[in-house]
């Protein structure tokens, strides 16, 4: 099915499902423990055995002795397979580093053995008793310190009008730089998988992944096999946030240990080699200039970022949401990615505008500031319902002044704190901020099949399910286009058996995946109708499906009555046409945020947090909201206590257990409310529907910082907001109050 | 983790004496040694099981003190309505630590032995002092990361920290340690006794002999005062401390200050604490006297002086 | 044996990799399992490997993320940080005891309603431990936002926060958490 133009009045205007709360389908397993995730499928291949990782413990330079004479003896160990055995495995597209073979060291932890064994006990054992011997090159890991020796803060990616023509002439301008650090997806479940590739032809594998697609192909290309030669499944994964959109180091291990064992082999990554051994979210540095008119209107945007990665990679793109936030008909971005030895940086949660937005929107709130404005009034005032780079392309919708003002009347926004450092409960300061956020809403093309039987339908597409309820937005499209109750749909993901689906990532996996599945529902119901024999031949179109049976004229059937007791089965996707490069589709919310900073010690404690979004039909309010609330946990996270800290000479991620990298706990959230505006979006997909997932990441950052400043009148631009970072700041004020 | 001989020890004299075996190990709670284990940071050949030796009382002494046993729990100890009465600062310690879950498992003992959580103790491809005397201070080379490091009572071989809440507590209440020997004698140790500062051989983290064993620690009579216990970290839960102040006041302002997060052993001295009442500025001055703070930790001296003015605002 | 290397490891396989096992009975969810475990597996591994019982998640294996949390004689621990012949004859409740997809619980019927999980993966652990955190409050165990020591504890929102603190979710699941604990703490008072 193509999408090649806006939808216009269709069914899902009138819905009684999709839109509707639903609570997830697949909760029951969830709950109850018995939702199979990768590690745990004793039930799929007889005869497991258990592989274990060894990394690399230098940042870079070359193995020049592997010894695993011991490891072998071993009790238990079936296989011993180091980097050195194998010759380099080829890089998929995806990976920027090799995940194996050869004696290059790129980045600490690399794997570069498993040792498998009949248990984790004795493999684990084993592989402490591999000798590695290096020699280590001198590399470059300090981002702070690359900048200074390069001074390039990188190209233009976008160079609109006279931005500094524009500077020099603005009564109120800015000039500020911001920092973020490096951040970890730490998903709760660890990389995980089961490859069973005994026979070195066919690989079938158990993971847990987010495209499952992507990965096929990136395991046929790394091990230089057929895909066809390839099953991947990944029913339930245990998070992902981007940190699976990959073909990883537990799937090579895994399969270079079953093809060396002759039995399927499993392997988890361990947890404290996880923050160095995969990927995670990059460093920036960012400068930001603002210029604007005594009246508000920004003239200027001059928004430039370095990040870092490894030779060959992309980094963290900060600045590409500044080209079209705010109207400004001067504007400039550029992104460099500087070259260190880092671990692999990669995408993770928005990527891009997670960052940049967190730096963008403290800019804005120092802006509304040096003006005198209400940092809401600012923003509204700079809206802009074109690209202010290209005036002739406009937002397909763009509500976020909606956002702002719904936002700061729920929130009691005129009730705020005015005064940085004015509000005190004993020895808390109260303060208030807010944030914009933006996020583009992309989608791909999605397929999928649909069979139905005896009235009950079941859905195939390898579309992937890590939390963000796709089993039951499915189940809701299905069960509204095919007339049938959400008891009638089965639905079935994550597997390479099914039609290529846009997979998980990049907020396009709701939109685009439900689209594929409308598709193939539409395809189901051309079959349907021309079985039905009834004189003439009817279209589809002309017929209705609706509580079980097929409606037109001269028809009235029950959808179980269709094809005699045999199966039907239709299969389809939908292609998004081109039609979408003329417009901006994106996504907006505004966050407001109360904190309570320690006056004495810094400590920040959020007290409340408010997110409003305009992110097209919501296609289910239940899994969307926890998917905001999960971005806002994310961002508080990152806000106030996710930092990888680089030892700056060894080349590494020093904090890399769950103890020393700090996300959130249960404690650091406090009451959290989520709104959506009603904005079905005809552009983006024939449900009008928009991802949601990453929206509630961008912006939350600044919104805290913002609130952080209002509470003590100490500005941090630093991510993340740490005491260390206010105490003395906070001391200063003291003497001086 | 390196395969080792499981055994249960009946009794207190039963576990020290089996722990005379080289390469021995006590296990309690197991929450820190287990972790440490499967870092292979301990490699234990034998594990001495001696949660059935009976020592989880908590019992009145002739002094009006309390004996806490050493498998006593942290929940257990932290619930017990003569500590949460006389010693509130004890109790209060005790839930600022860890999570639920660990509190119920870890015991008196196990907590007073926990090891440093130094990222670079932890990561064993990286020189540790600690866990290889003579391989040298990662934390202490040029780049490193020492945000969450001591700032005081290290050395040039070891600048970790500490990781315990309820030692603090300990200290500032002139809690006493008491051992067991294999040959039977038992012996008795301050905090400061007990636990040695690093110098130049940070691998040895306590007064304990091979086989000795922490039988219990002993609480003086109740010393009445405001007691608080105050524990700054990055997150609102279930995070070792970047600094904490224990505090205890007397209504004439006297009193007792110890810090945790800040060196190698719970932080107390009684310069500083004649200093009390003369604010925390002045405690400080003696308390933190001869810090050495890297650039990235220098933040724990402002904080640790802040923290406690904060107590003192209160009263 | 090899002398130890520069940073005190030691790589010999006869010293590291001794074989010795141990019996212990577990009697998990009410069943009785007799095995002989190598000493080194956790209770969790034991769960996981030996008894299929894959409800009790390893997050992290080292005390840090809650994943793993499972009632051992009715108490809540992290079953990755403990030996499992270290509980010869223990009670153990595990997700799989409080109950079915057909047959739910009163805690998992209320993560189900208030959405209170995400991916999944921090779930069985979440609601074992919603469940020990209402009796320790009962019980009067105190906690670090318990003001008062020597009165009975309320069950406010901060003290469900931070009781629950030992269980990570990334997902971000905490605000549904805390309403699915306090429907059932309502419906039992």
């Amino acid at each position: 099915m193509d999408f090649n133009q806006a939808s216009e009045e269709n069914l899902f205007d009138h819905a009684r499902i999709v839109g509707k709360p639903h609570a997830r389908i697949d909760g029951r397993l969830k709950v109850s423990g018995q939702a199979p995730y990768a590690y745990e499928r004793h039930d799929v291949a007889a005869g497991q055995l258990v592989g274990y990782p060894l990394g690399a413990t230098i940042a870079k330079g070359r193995i020049t002795h592997m010894d695993a004479t011991q490891a072998l003896k071993a009790p238990g160990v079936a296989a011993v397979v180091t980097t050195l055995d194998v010759a380099p495995l080829n890089r998929a597209e995806s990976n920027v580093a090799r995940l194996f073979g050869g004696d290059v060291v790129e980045h600490y932890h690399q794997a570069i053995a498993v040792v498998v064994a009949d248990t984790l006990e004795r493999a684990r054992g084993a592989a402490n008793l591999i000798e590695v011997r290096y020699a280590e090159e001198d590399a470059e890991f300090d981002l702070e310190a690359a900048l200074e020796r390069l001074q390039n803060l990188g190209e233009p990616a976008a160079d609109v009008g006279d931005v500094e023509a524009a500077i020099a002439k603005a009564p109120v301008t800015l000039d500020a730089v911001y920092r973020t650090s490096a951040q970890s997806h730490a998903m709760m479940e660890p990389h995980a998988s089961i490859v069973d590739w005994s026979d070195g032809k066919a690989m079938t594998v158990w993971l847990s992944n987010q495209m499952i697609a992507w990965t096929r192909q990136a395991l046929a290309t790394t091990f230089d096999i057929d895909a066809d030669a390839i099953r991947l499944e990944s029913p339930y994964v245990g998070g992902g946030f981007g940190g699976k959109l990959w073909l990883r180091a537990d799937t090579v291990l895994a399969a270079l240990g079953s093809r060396a064992a002759g039995r399927p082999v499993k392997v988890a990554l361990p947890r404290p080699l996880m923050f160095n051994n995969t990927t995670h979210r990059s460093a920036t540095i960012q400068r930001l200039r603002i210029a604007a008119g005594e009246d508000g209107r920004i003239t200027a945007f001059d928004h430039a970022a370095v990040s870092h990665t490894l030779p060959g990679g992309s980094g963290e793109d900060a600045v590409n949401q500044t080209r079209c936030f705010y109207a400004g008909e001067n504007r400039r971005v550029a992104h460099h990615a500087i070259d260190l030895h880092l671990p692999e940086s990669a995408d993770m949660r928005a990527p891009g505008e997670a960052s940049g937005l967190a730096a963008l929107e403290i800019a804005m709130d120092e802006m509304a500031e040096k003006l005198d404005m209400d940092p809401v009034e600012f923003r509204i005032l700079n809206d802009t319902q074109v690209d202010p780079e290209d005036p002739d392309k406009p937002f397909s919708q763009r509500h976020f002044v909606e956002c702002l003002r719904e936002g700061a009347e729920r929130f009691g926004w005129e009730a705020r704190n005015r005064t940085p450092g004015g509000r005190r409960e004993g020895a808390w300061l109260i303060g208030h901020g807010m944030a914009g956020a933006y996020r583009g809403a992309p989608t791909l093309d999605s397929g999928a099949r649909v069979r139905l039987a005896r009235g009950r339908l079941v859905v195939e597409t390898d579309m992937t399910d890590i939390g963000t309820g796709s089993y039951t937005i499915i189940a809701q499209t299905a069960a509204e286009t095919m007339g049938l109750a959400m008891e009638d749909v089965e639905v079935r993901l994550g597997n390479s058996a099914y039609p290529v689906s846009s997979g998980s990532g990049g907020q396009f996996g709701a939109a685009s995946a439900t689209a594929g599945v409308y598709a193939a529902c539409l395809a189901l119901q051309k079959k349907i109708a021309a079985q039905l024999k009834v004189g003439a031949q009817l279209k589809a179109e002309e017929l209705r499906f609706d509580q079980g049976r097929i409606l037109g004229e001269g028809v009235d059937l029950a959808l179980a009555d269709v094809g005699d007791g045999d199966e039907l089965v239709a299969e389809d996707k939908i292609h998004f046409g081109d039609f979408k490069e003329g417009l901006q589709i994106g996504t907006f919310a505004a966050h407001f945020i109360e904190v309570a900073v320690h006056a004495y010690t810094g400590e920040t404690r959020l007290r409340r947090m408010l997110a409003v979004c305009d992110a097209g039909r919501i296609l289910n309010p239940i899994t969307a909201r926890s998917q905001v609330l999960g971005g806002m946990t994310m961002a508080a996270g990152a806000a106030l206590s996710e930092g990888l800290e680089v030892d700056r000479a060894r080349g590494f991620f020093t904090n890399h257990d769950l103890a020393g990298y700090e996300v959130a706990v249960h404690a650091d959230i406090p009451e959290q409310e989520v709104v959506f505006l009603e904005t079905p979006d005809a552009a983006s997909t024939p449900l009008k529907a928009k991802g949601v997932g990453e929206l509630g990441i961008c912006g939350v950052p600044a919104a805290i910082a913002n609130a952080v400043y209002n509470a003590t009148g100490v500005r941090v631009r630093d991510y993340p907001i740490t005491v260390d970072r206010l105490v003395e700041g906070l001391a200063e004020r003291a003497a001086h109050s | 983790m390196r395969a080792f001989r499981y055994a249960r020890a009946a009794d207190p004299a039963a576990a020290a004496s089996a722990a005379q075996a080289p390469g021995a190990k006590f296990i309690a709670g197991g929450t820190n040694l287990l972790d440490l284990m499967k870092h292979e940071i301990e490699t234990p050949t034998q594990v001495i099981d001696v949660t059935g030796t009976g020592l989880d009382t908590i019992a009145p002494t002739p002094e009006g003190g309390l004996r806490i046993g050493a498998m006593a729990s942290n929940a257990a100890l932290s619930a017990d309505t003569r500590v949460r009465r006389d010693y509130p600062l004890l109790s209060r310690a005790l839930v600022s630590g860890a999570s639920g879950q660990l509190r119920n498992k870890a015991t008196t003992g196990g907590n007073l032995l926990q090891r440093t959580r130094c990222a670079y103790f932890y990561d064993t491809a990286m020189p540790c002092n600690k866990r290889s005397p003579g391989a040298g201070c990662a934390a202490q080379g040029e780049g490193a990361t020492t945000r969450q490091l001591g700032v005081i009572g290290i050395s040039e071989a070891c600048i970790a920290t500490h990781p315990s809440d309820m030692a603090v507590a300990l200290r500032a209440l002139d809690a006493e340690v008491e051992t067991l020997l294999p040959d039977g004698r038992t012996r008795r140790f301050t905090l400061d006794a007990f636990y040695p500062l690093p110098g130049d051989s940070p691998h040895i983290e306590s007064a304990l002999a091979p086989g000795e064993m922490i039988t219990s620690v002993v609480l003086p009579a109740p010393v009445g005062g405001r007691q608080t216990y105050y524990k700054v970290r990055d997150r609102a839960s279930y995070a070792f401390a970047l600094v904490s102040v224990a505090l205890i006041q007397q209504d004439d302002g006297s009193g007792r200050v110890a810090l945790g997060g800040v060196a190698p052993r719970p932080w107390r001295r009684d310069a500083a604490d004649e200093a009390l009442p003369q604010g925390a500025s002045a405690v400080m001055e003696k308390l933190l006297e001869g810090a050495r703070p890297t650039r990235d930790n220098a933040y724990k001296l402002r904080l640790a002086e802040r923290t406690l003015a904060a107590l003192l605002e209160e009263t | 044996m090899h002398p130890p290397d520069q940073l005190g490891r030691h790589r010999d396989a006869s010293a590291a990799c001794g074989d010795d096992h141990s019996p212990c009975t577990l009697h998990v969810n009410g069943t009785r399992h007799d095995l002989t475990l190598d000493n080194r597996t956790t209770l969790l591994d034991a769960l996981r490997e030996h008894l299929a019982l894959t409800g009790a998640k390893k997050g992290c294996d080292h005390g840090q993320c809650g994943a793993c949390t499972v009632a051992v004689n009715g108490t809540r621990i992290n079953a990755c940080l403990t030996l499992a012949v270290m509980h010869d004859g223990d009670e153990i409740t595990t997700i799989e005891g409080h109950g079915t997809p057909e047959s739910l619980d009163a805690m998992q019927q209320a993560f189900i309603d208030n959405d209170a999980f995400q991916c999944g993966y921090c779930t069985p652990g979440q609601i074992c431990s919603a469940t020990a955190i209402l009796e320790e409050i009962r019980a009067g165990l105190p906690s670090h936002v318990t003001e008062n020591l020597s009165t009975a504890i309320d069950l406010t929102d901060a003290e469900i926060r931070e009781r629950m603190s030992g269980n990570l979710c990334r997902c971000g699941a905490y605000a549904n958490i805390l309403k699915a604990i306090h429907q059932v703490a309502e419906a039992h008072s």
